[in-house]
């Protein structure tokens, strides 16, 4: 029904925190693509796109169901009052089950790359020592 | 359905992907992105779906397919919009010093 609105708000919080980090990184000089290590602020940009991605093409599945409309309520269940408590459950329980496994799937990503990351570390200083 | 095609296009941008890396002229990051946000987050609905009410996990009718298009089509134009506003072969630029 709206399920979709908790990755939404995950979604808007964590692309806040991405332009703050992003700031931050740039004045301590820290450089986005680098050989041995990935960026806090590029980490971020991918949660982002995950969240936002998905949240786009759920929105418009709820279009297609008829369940977001484009003129305020917005959402058909508020039309109804007995519709408005399941809507909430499906917010509740869906919708944070979705935020939740979108988030731990990008944290296994993370630890991948910086494990990646960490592999070829010596390699390169190697290659820059030599 | 149309979680299926969604899944299928993520798997088939990332191979793209994959094969151009680590170039990435294109974007291709962000169309994989795209369809790996929406696959996951319908996986989570279908299995608490299937958990909660039961029924078929695959929803396969003409209504969720023509959706599965319409989805993956909408995910093209997203990533299309994002790659003509960055434009990295720099085609406006040159094109507005003709």
């Amino acid at each position: 029904m709206a399920c979709f609105l908790v990755p939404m708000g995950e979604a808007i919080v964590t692309t806040v925190i991405k332009k703050v980090v992003e700031k931050n990184e740039k004045e301590a000089g820290v450089k986005e693509a680098s050989q041995t290590r990935v960026s806090w602020s590029r980490k971020l940009s991918w949660l982002n796109r995950l969240l936002w991605g998905g949240v786009l093409l759920l929105a418009l599945e709820h279009i297609w169901h008829g369940e977001v409309v484009l003129w305020p309520p917005f959402l058909t269940a508020m039309n109804n009052p007995a519709d408005i408590g399941p809507m909430l459950h499906e917010v509740a329980t869906i919708g944070t089950g979705m935020a939740v496994f979108v988030t731990i799937v990008w944290l296994i990503m993370i630890s991948i790359a910086d494990q990646k990351a960490k592999a070829i570390q010596p390699a390169v200083k190697a290659e820059a020592d030599a | 359905m149309f979680f299926i095609i969604t899944a299928l296009a993520a798997i088939i941008a990332t191979i793209i992907w994959y094969v151009n890396a680590p170039e990435d002229k294109y974007k291709l990051n962000l169309l994989c992105f795209i369809f790996w946000g929406a696959t996951l987050m319908w996986f989570v609905d279908h299995v608490m779906a299937f958990l909660t009410e039961g029924g078929e996990f695959f929803e396969l009718t003409l209504d969720a397919t023509m959706l599965g298009v319409v989805v993956v089509l909408f995910g093209l134009i997203i990533w299309l919009i994002a790659l003509l506003i960055s434009d990295p072969k720099k085609v406006f630029h040159k094109l507005s010093k003709n």
